[in-house]
């Protein structure tokens, strides 16, 4: 269709116009990266330090020459400080999780997908039966085995969450695989591990960026649901879901303990699914 | 000297069924072969049984298959990957789709050069957009850096020709190159197919339904009906003689400049047999109008013509009386 022929139409929607509904979501998330990642910077007191006489302080309390921003917890500890830090454990667990979940269970399915026969069965029907056992059940049972840990929690989080990727990695190079392009390039010579790195995966991250975007938010929740039941970080080391759990005994006369890393934790997985949903968006084809 | 692909008696089923039932042909150095039929007739089959790239269900069932001194069937493989794309080539018929759409075409030319380690010396991107220039790409250098969805069909194709050509193979299949195309840039294509022969000096096994592209491309052409070759000649004189019946209605059916206007093209009455249901005789009977007896009772082996070349029919001198 030439330039010249189509009527112009109204408000052409632009792909590379600026997504004005998602930037505000992407500076919170910018501004919870940045406050991990400068958490010694930035944080007023140390977030283990406790202080036993000034227990349960109200936010902007001044107890002893330190104010109390958010008050202070059941062990006089600063929540503040405690909530920039806590930010660390849940970006570093997300983070390390969707990796190592993300490249296990790419490869998984891209293998079995381009594979097929006694591969392809394996490997699917191994999916089926993890995603059919409980995420906390396993969660428990290697923490049993284990014991809790900031890595304990990665690795049941990367065993669990990894065949949400194979599954759309195999879908995805089913399709990409019978391409003509992956056919040429399989005839010309090409192994198959250049099939798979150069042809088919640069194909199929579109899809996976996206899975792997949704999954974040939901990694952030688990660390945080698996601290919450106290297998997940120990103290006193500060999570969000740890804080939450012993926040909630005080909620009636200390109500900053469980809000203000509720809250946190709210806008880092609220901002990220939006994000998440503006990749799917953009990257999916489906969607389009 | 030994032709650079002989392909003598190749059987290809599926599903036990035949599709190819003992084709024979050879190909020399700087020769355009094309093979031409209906759908469904095993000319595609044919081409993908010598490039090793036959589909899941169907079966190599029989023949030989010699690039030069070689027997494919009896390599390993590694050794079957190694002369593909080195010393084979294909075209394929979709030129958008057989590019990575994410590899800028300059890389996608240089990795079978990469593949096959024929980089001595030679910088592989160099040599990328050499190819380029030599298919007639204006501008390689900036060409080399763009996606296929930057290109235009017919250069999507000429990148797809660089590709297949960059290891100078001494045999390049064509499947269908220029269907997808629109006339001008077909003729393009073309005329570039027979600059690279000439140049190069490759074989050339052209595999297409369209008659215009026989007549312009090829020196020898192998018509086949329903899994056989059924007629075989150089080209000038199977456009000036048929000897078998099929042929003839072929080349009938082509609207001609020099015709008569306003008259209903000629049509090959019937369709095609299907896979498994190929009728006993000569597989054309149903539809030939010169069949009797003979024709359902047996089928015609492949003869020497009157002048060149091969046909398989019992009633060969007939069939120029037809129509």
């Amino acid at each position: 269709m030439s330039a010249a022929a189509s009527p112009p139409r109204p408000n052409p929607v632009r792909h590379s116009s600026i997504p004005w509904a998602v930037v505000p979501f992407g500076l919170i998330l910018l501004a919870l990266v940045l406050m991990a990642v400068f958490a010694p910077l930035i944080a007023p007191v140390d977030p283990s330090t406790q202080n036993l006489l000034a227990r349960l302080k109200a936010p902007g309390t001044e107890a002893r020459g330190v104010v109390y921003h958010l008050g202070s917890d059941e062990l006089g500890r600063d929540v503040l400080s405690r909530v920039i830090y806590g930010a660390r454990i849940s970006l570093l667990v997300a983070f390390a999780s969707v990796i190592l979940s993300g490249i296990f269970g790419s490869i998984l399915g891209m293998v079995a997908a381009f594979q097929r026969g006694w591969v392809e069965t394996i490997i699917m029907r191994l999916v089926d039966i993890v995603l059919s056992v409980p995420a906390i059940l396993l969660a428990i049972i290697t923490v049993a085995v284990l014991g809790p840990s900031l890595y304990n929690v990665v690795i049941v989080l990367a065993l669990t969450r990894w065949p949400r990727y194979a599954r759309v990695a195999y879908g995805q190079t089913l399709s990409v695989a019978n391409m003509p392009y992956v056919r040429l390039a399989k005839f010309m010579g090409a192994g198959w591990f250049r099939l798979l790195w150069r042809h088919v995966l640069p194909n199929i991250a579109g899809a996976l960026i996206v899975v792997a975007t949704l999954e974040f938010g939901l990694m952030v929740l688990f660390e945080a649901g698996l601290s919450f039941l106290g297998l997940g970080v120990q103290p006193p080391t500060a999570s969000w879901g740890a804080m939450l759990s012993t926040g909630r005994n005080y909620v009636g006369n200390a109500w900053w303990i469980a809000t203000f890393p509720g809250l946190a934790l709210f806008l880092l997985v609220l901002s990220i699914n939006l994000i998440g949903d503006h990749v799917r968006d953009r990257l999916d084809p489906r969607s389009r | 000297m030994s032709p650079v692909l002989h392909v003598d008696d190749l059987k290809v089923t599926i599903g036990g069924n035949p599709v190819v039932d003992g084709v024979s042909f050879d190909v020399n150095e700087g020769e355009i072969v094309s093979i031409v039929g209906e759908s469904g007739c095993g000319k595609s089959m044919t081409a993908f049984a010598v490039m090793d790239l036959l589909p899941k269900a169907a079966r190599l069932a029989g023949g030989r298959i010699m690039l030069g001194d070689t027997d494919l069937r009896a390599l390993s493989e590694a050794q079957r990957r190694n002369l593909r794309g080195n010393h084979l080539a294909m075209i394929f018929q979709e030129p958008v789709a057989s590019l990575n759409p994410l590899m800028p075409i300059g890389r996608q030319i240089a990795e079978s050069l990469i593949v096959h380690r024929k980089t001595q010396g030679r910088d592989p991107r160099l040599a990328a957009i050499a190819m380029l220039e030599e298919v007639g790409i204006p501008e390689p250098e900036i060409r080399a850096g763009q996606y296929p969805f930057e290109l235009s069909g017919g250069m999507c194709q000429r990148a797809m020709i660089a590709m297949s050509l960059i290891c100078r193979p001494r045999l390049l299949i064509a499947d269908e190159p220029t269907t997808a195309l629109d006339v001008t840039i077909q003729a393009q294509i073309l005329d570039l197919m027979k600059r690279l022969r000439d140049e190069t000096g490759a074989a050339i096994l052209l595999i297409t339904h369209d008659m215009g592209v026989v007549a312009d491309m090829a020196d020898r052409v192998a018509v086949m009906y329903a899994g056989r070759v059924i007629e075989q000649a150089p080209v000038d004189d199977i456009f000036a003689r048929q000897e078998h019946p099929y042929t003839r209605l072929l080349l009938s059916t082509i609207p001609r400049l020099d015709g008569r206007p306003k008259v209903t093209l000629p049509s090959i009455e019937g369709m095609v047999p299907d896979i498994g249901q190929w009728p006993v005789g000569c597989r054309f009977n149903p539809r030939c109008p010169l069949a009797d007896q003979p024709c359902i009772e047996a089928q015609p082996a492949l003869a020497p013509r009157r002048d060149t070349g091969f046909a398989a029919c019992w009633h060969s001198d007939r069939v120029e009386t037809m129509l």
